[in-house]
């Protein structure tokens, strides 16, 4: 059963302002209605509700398979929902107010407006091979938010030398360690400053041994930052240690979602029981 | 053996000996002008393959565009291109082409008559345009998707990714073949000589019909263009080594 203490969503319901009720604390920074993904007959995310606060480190568990990356890719705009609604900072991204009330499908302009807010770190980096650490740093910053070359390098340096990266500035992807790589493309997504910044499986290309540098650079983040962040992982010990709220996710659904120290000690659904058995078993 | 004295485009001939009597006097006097005609030949092939490589990039990526009404008549323009013959499009552009009427716009001229030098160029130009935009489609194909999201997810602008993340991958993939093509409008492009276009192959043929002999113009103009084809073909095999770059 997912948990929704909030009221039905039809999707009629939804106030086109977005105004934030005065009673729930501060406005999300993160708000899914009702989206639904599917792919071909696949139900990937099954009406799903989704709320995150500004700050809030969210890690997402559950069985491969289970729709939680879609969740991220949707939000990305990697993936683009059927039906329902979602807010980044307030505003819709995938549909945009005409005339004061109606909502109508954004344009792409729109769409890479708000989506300003947001930037990802994917399981197998995405580098730029043909770009050195530096150009992939700087590449972005510069054409997106429009700084200047040296702003942009120092910018560029002062991540580098915290992720201990300081000597790769002028090494091409190729010549770095999947550990190295993974830093630096958390180094590329922070260029931006985004508010949100989402981690699909971030750990699950590497060697075991090079998941302790990537998880040390995501602790510093997670806890001197001020950055919403939502974490697809199956590093069980480093979700408990950083996540305010952890969500089981199965079947396109929240099957239930706690802070984690409840849910890992005393899951409630036998789903995320089995589950947490058998990835902790196996770790 | 009787010798006669070489006088200008008159080979040494006596009239008892056969076409196939090989004359190396007549075959350095007609050098020069076979030359010029390789020239024009190889003018005309760079200058048509510059509109291919062009014209090809922006082909194939409209064939990638969002819009199906951008998609679907360039690729059905590409194929109707593709399985037609270069000749009938040469013949068509400079000989039909003129005597159509064409609709009444501001800035059309009546009547559309090109020079043999302009029609060959778009002649050819389009033909390996429609060839080169299927390489560079296998070589955008051949960009991880995994780049594109990841330009997605620093919010650049489409311009920015095809230009900093996309052609840089996809580019170096395709020159192997985009060389194949030079070489190969090289050896279409005497085809203009249907269309009174001066080349190699009509400087040739005038040598010929001035000489009555055959085997020095055509076997020179032969070994022109090997000439011109093999160093070709290893600065193409240069270009890919010097641009090929390590994947991830």
């Amino acid at each position: 059963m997912a948990t929704s203490e909030s009221e039905p969503t039809s999707a009629g319901a939804v106030p086109a302002g977005g105004a934030p009720s005065p009673e729930e604390g501060p406005a999300p920074m993160v708000q899914m209605e009702g989206v639904v993904k599917r792919f071909g007959d696949n139900v990937v995310l099954d009406r799903l509700d989704l709320d995150v606060a500004p700050a809030e480190k969210v890690v997402i568990i559950g069985p491969s398979g289970s729709g939680k990356t879609t969740i991220l890719r949707v939000l990305m705009t990697l993936e683009r929902p059927e039906e329902g609604y979602v807010k980044l900072d307030g505003r819709h991204l995938y549909h945009e107010e005409r005339s004061g009330e109606r909502l109508v499908p954004a344009r792409l302009r729109h769409i890479r407006d708000v989506r300003r807010n947001v930037s990802m770190v994917f399981q197998h980096f995405n580098l730029f091979p043909h770009k050195t650490v530096r150009e992939n740093l700087t590449l972005a910053p510069r054409k997106v938010l429009g700084l200047d070359r040296s702003e942009a390098e120092e910018r560029a340096k002062g991540l580098l030398d915290q992720y201990g990266l300081a000597d790769k500035v002028d090494a091409y992807p190729a010549s770095l360690s999947g550990g190295q790589k993974q830093r630096v493309a958390i180094a590329r997504a922070s260029m931006m400053r985004p508010k949100i910044m989402l981690f699909d499986e971030v750990t699950s290309a590497l060697d075991p041994e090079l998941v302790g540098e990537v998880l040390s650079v995501l602790r510093d983040l997670a806890t001197h930052t001020e950055m919403t962040m939502l974490l697809v992982t199956h590093e069980m010990r480093f979700a408990s240690e950083i996540a305010d709220r952890v969500v089981m996710f199965d079947e396109g659904r929240i099957v239930e979602e706690a802070p984690p120290a409840q849910i890992f000690a005393d899951p409630e659904e036998p789903r995320t029981k089995a589950f947490l058995h058998a990835v902790i078993d196996r770790d | 053996m009787l010798t006669t004295l070489p006088s200008v485009a008159q080979p040494t001939e006596d009239t008892t000996q056969g076409p196939s009597d090989w004359d190396w006097d007549f075959a350095r006097e007609i050098l020069p002008d076979l030359i010029d005609g390789m020239w024009a030949t190889i003018q005309l092939t760079v200058v048509s393959l510059v509109v291919a490589m062009l014209l090809g990039l922006v082909l194939a990526m409209l064939r990638r565009s969002r819009l199906r009404p951008v998609r679907w008549p360039v690729g059905a323009a590409v194929e109707f291109i593709r399985s037609t013959p270069l000749l009938v499009q040469l013949y068509f552009l400079y000989f039909v082409l003129p005597t159509a009427t064409l609709p009444d716009l501001p800035g059309l001229p009546e009547r559309l008559v090109l020079s043999a030098f302009d029609a060959a160029v778009i002649g050819l130009g389009v033909h390996y345009a429609c060839y080169t935009s299927e390489s560079y489609r296998a070589g955008i194909e051949s960009v991880d998707r995994g780049q594109w999201e990841a330009a997605t997810a620093l919010n650049l602008s489409a311009a920015t990714t095809w230009r900093s993340v996309v052609l840089p991958q996809a580019i170096p993939t395709v020159i192997p073949a985009l060389g194949n093509y030079l070489v190969a409008a090289f050896k279409d492009a005497p085809l203009a000589s249907v269309i009174t276009l001066a080349g190699v192959l009509t400087s040739a043929r005038e040598i010929r019909a001035d000489s009555f002999r055959g085997v020095e113009p055509f076997t020179v103009a032969g070994v022109l263009f090997l000439a011109v084809s093999i160093p070709a073909a290893m600065f193409v095999r240069y270009l890919e080594r010097r641009y090929g770059y390590k994947r991830e």
